[in-house]
């Protein structure tokens, strides 16, 4: 039964570990008032870009620093098109999504079931060994410790630090932030390659530590759970915590109930996670009149400055 | 007053020119403002203010024109660098965040991480030193706009400005907050802060500048100072045209049954930051006009859309128009038994800004005027009710197929008004009539209305504006948090009692000297 409990808790936080990391560089990038819809695509060629460094240099740390120059260079190619060009946030993001799928699918058809290096687990003599605490909370690789850590630094930021109060009233009134002298562009294309770079680490984490190889489309949507995550949270990053860990919970379980046998559609449990994730943030959150305190006024809007 | 040993005018701005796609908005503008000195600019909507003042404050870029500042030619490059001259503008439509405290939306004016170390406090002691109230953690959706205008105030004085720029500063205010207003700024001026002071409030102007630049079309068209004209000498200047008074209307016959009823009208706002209606009874005959008198905000645009019918209310009969219960109806419905309403918000609301004006005017008369033939429109009669309003409201355009975007604002209300009017309405609803018109488009519309009234029409007008209201209306009655005070005949209010109920009868209202209303005729009063 421990065990069981163990296995239960280890896995939930590996399996909510990607979808903290795209959250959290989502909340930011939408915190400023953007709407990016291509954390998929990110994370897929994080992913790729992680798994094929790590590959050809056998170096892991390589391979996450790909993987999050990936990520960032995704991320101002939908800058440039979306902040500059002042092209349509949606359309922009959809394609920068479609583009990163097509992208990781083509780079990655040579590296298509062949080994890489594993992320390692971190080792703390005697914590690490402590039963059920042990393996739950000091047993993970870096990459988990290093999501949460950036989730705290990111709340707190944003609530105590100038820099916060900057994003959040340019995602207020890009207007307002712009007539007292803030350079909304600027400080918009920085919160979108912060999302960028994460989504990158995102995408490592799944083709180095959560399944280490490569497979065409290996985040399944995760990117879109991200975005979802987001908005149902409310923009309040404890809720984006527990969303991403009732999805890694819901994840083990739908697995652990097909292992079982139990004589339910496979599709429909794998599909689980997702639809659960989502319907419980929407009951968390459905009082409209949160979700209109907390959401950037801006979001999506595509900033002008006048002359 | 003193110079503080420092020569010269504060600002010296000559040829302003600024050039937009269509619109030549400042043609050669010169504009000196002294030391210590309240100067205003006057002119009419569209007369080229707003432009100018944003040169100065580094949000518009002139094509050209030169600058001195106190001595120096200087070019303003933005925002910023004009703070760093000492200049701090306080917008018409404030420029804060919604979401954020006022501590939060102050640091955001304040440039280096120095200026913010004890910022409450000194929030706390400026606001004490100037009497303007405020409290440093409060989140400003929850605030008044009198409230809101403070912070923009305070955030410009933790600056230290040289030159305070103020746009319309008391179209949000009531009469009290106005005075309070005043004595603040005329204490800023005596320490050494001048002030450009934007308005089209001649009173206002006349009491409280000591110079004044008027504008129309783009140039100057005079200097004065303003306390030696008339409110009508600076308005003829202003608009170029004899100004006539409205005939005053003889009292309306009160025995007439009522074509307007409103029972126990309760509505949950849609809106986060809206207000909800309370229990607002109301009942209005033919031929009467009442005002609705209130500071923005109190549930003004739940009224306007309770009244249409775009809120609907749960209960028929808390909403009576000439005997039908409407209160379960929508727009459509209440038109068809003929109310009509003008919203607030011409673009977008009142209008579709991208359709022509005879599309527009289809929009809402199709209906009463018949403008369908077996599912087609009738493009001819649509056409010719268009021409008509063009005709008969003196709309400045190219005729029934320009595109509603392509009018003044003035123009597209005068259209909006006479759409409605021409439809001859049993009860008509008007949110802001004349809302960022001009003076003369002002007057074609309270005539147009006060007609209507004649020919029994029962009509509610909800405005901000005291003057209308105290111009149009037979009996007056102030929202307030979402309530409605029982209606006072005209004669017997004072711009001190209602000013007292827009307070929601809270805040205690001075004895009143600087905001006598001037009607018709020039006199006022002088300074307190």
């Amino acid at each position: 039964m421990t065990a069981l409990l163990v296995a239960f808790l280890v896995s939930t936080i590996a399996a909510s570990t990607p979808l903290l990391l795209a959250a959290t560089g989502e909340l930011v990038v939408e915190k400023a008032g953007v709407l990016n819809l291509g954390v998929e695509g990110m994370m897929l060629a994080g992913a790729i870009a992680g798994f094929a460094t790590a590959n050809v240099t056998g170096m892991t740390t390589l391979g996450v620093l790909a993987a999050l120059a990936a990520g960032v260079a995704l991320s101002l190619l939908f800058a440039i098109i979306s902040l500059t060009l002042q092209a349509n946030q949606t359309a922009t993001g959809l394609a920068l999504t479609i583009f990163g799928r097509g992208f990781s699918a083509l780079v990655g058809a040579g590296y298509v079931g062949i080994p890489a290096p594993t992320l390692p687990k971190v080792h703390i003599p005697l914590l690490s060994d402590i039963p059920v605490l042990g393996p739950v909370v000091f047993g993970h690789d870096i990459l988990v410790y290093l999501s949460l850590a950036i989730l705290a630094v990111v709340a707190w930021c944003i609530r105590y630090t100038h820099l916060g109060l900057i994003l959040r009233a340019v995602g207020d009134s890009h207007d307002a932030a712009h007539a007292l002298g803030y350079a909304v562009v600027p400080i918009r294309y920085g919160a979108v390659a912060f999302g960028g770079a994460l989504a990158g680490l995102a995408g490592a984490y799944m083709s180095l530590a959560y399944t280490p190889l490569w497979a065409q489309d290996m985040t399944a949507g995760r990117g879109w759970v991200a975005v979802a995550l987001v908005t149902f949270s409310a923009w309040r990053p404890f809720w984006l915590l527990i969303g991403a860990w009732f999805f890694g919970a819901l994840m083990y379980l739908s697995l652990y109930v097909q292992a079982l046998g139990v004589p339910v559609p496979s599709a429909l449990l794998s599909a689980l996670p997702y639809i659960g994730t989502v319907v419980v943030l929407v009951l968390i959150s459905r009082d409209a009149r949160l979700i209109r305190l907390h959401r950037p006024a801006m979001l999506g809007r595509p900033f002008q400055a006048r002359a | 007053m003193t110079d503080q040993g420092l020569p010269g005018p504060l600002l010296t701005m000559t040829g302003m020119t600024k050039h937009y796609p269509g619109c030549l908005a400042n043609d050669r503008v010169s504009l000196t403002v002294g030391r210590n000195q309240i100067h205003a600019l006057l002119g009419e909507n569209g007369a080229g203010k707003s432009t100018l003042v944003k040169t100065i404050y580094g949000v518009v870029r002139p094509d050209a024109g030169e600058i001195v500042w106190e001595g120096q030619k200087v070019t303003i490059q933005n925002p910023g660098h004009a703070q760093r001259l000492g200049v701090g503008m306080v917008f018409q439509h404030f420029s804060l965040f919604e979401a954020l405290t006022v501590t939060e939306n102050i640091a955001l004016g304040l440039n280096t991480a120095q200026e913010r170390i004890g910022l409450r406090e000194r929030i706390v002691r400026i606001s004490n030193e100037y009497g303007l109230p405020l409290d440093p953690d409060r989140v400003v959706h929850d605030l008044s706009v009198g409230e809101r205008q403070r912070i923009e105030i305070v955030r410009c004085l933790l600056q230290n400005p040289k030159l305070l720029i103020m746009d319309e500063p008391t179209s949000v205010l009531t009469p009290s907050e106005v005075q309070k207003l005043f004595v603040t700024l005329r204490r800023l001026a005596a320490e050494g802060c001048s002030i450009l002071y934007i308005s089209h409030k001649l009173e206002e102007v006349r009491s409280l500048c000591s110079a004044a630049t008027i504008m129309r079309l783009g140039r100057n068209v005079g200097q004065c100072a303003p306390a030696e004209k008339t409110i009508k000498e600076l308005a003829e200047i202003m608009i170029n045209m004899t100004l006539n008074a409205p005939t005053p209307r003889p009292p309306s016959a009160s025995t007439a049954p009522p074509r307007l009823v409103l029972d126990k009208l309760t509505i949950r706002s849609p809106n986060h930051f809206g207000t909800d209606l309370k229990e607002i009874s109301l009942s209005l005959a033919g031929g009467e006009i009442l005002g609705i008198a209130g500071i923005a905000g109190n549930g003004q645009t739940e009224l306007m859309d309770a009244l249409s019918g775009e809120i609907p209310a749960g209960r028929p009969e808390s909403v009576v128009i000439d005997g039908v219960a409407a209160g379960h109806m929508g727009p459509h419905e209440r038109r068809r038994i003929h109310g009509c309403f003008v919203p607030e918000e011409r673009n977008g609301h009142g209008a579709v800004t991208t359709m022509t004006l005879a599309e527009n005017a289809f929009l809402s008369g199709f209906g009463r005027q018949a403008l369908v033939r077996f599912g087609v429109i009738d493009t001819k009669k649509t056409s010719d009710f268009a021409a008509s309003i063009i005709k008969q409201f003196d709309v400045r355009t190219t005729g029934p197929k320009a595109q509603a975007r392509s009018l003044s604002g003035g123009n597209l209300q005068k259209f909006l008004v006479g759409r409605e009017v021409l439809q001859n309405p049993s009860v008509l609803a008007i949110n802001q009539p004349t809302w960022g018109v001009d003076a003369g488009a002002a007057l074609a519309i309270h005539e147009a209305i006060m007609a209507l009234a004649a020919a029994g029409t029962a009509v509610i007008i909800i405005s901000q504006d005291l003057d209308e209201i105290f111009v149009l209306a037979d009996r007056i009655a102030v929202i307030a948090g979402g309530r409605v005070s029982a209606p006072v005949p005209a004669r017997m209010a004072t711009v001190e009692s209602i000013g007292r109920l827009m307070g929601g009868g809270t805040e205690p209202v001075r004895p009143y000297g600087i905001m006598a209303l001037a009607h018709a005729n020039g006199d006022s009063a002088g300074h307190v």
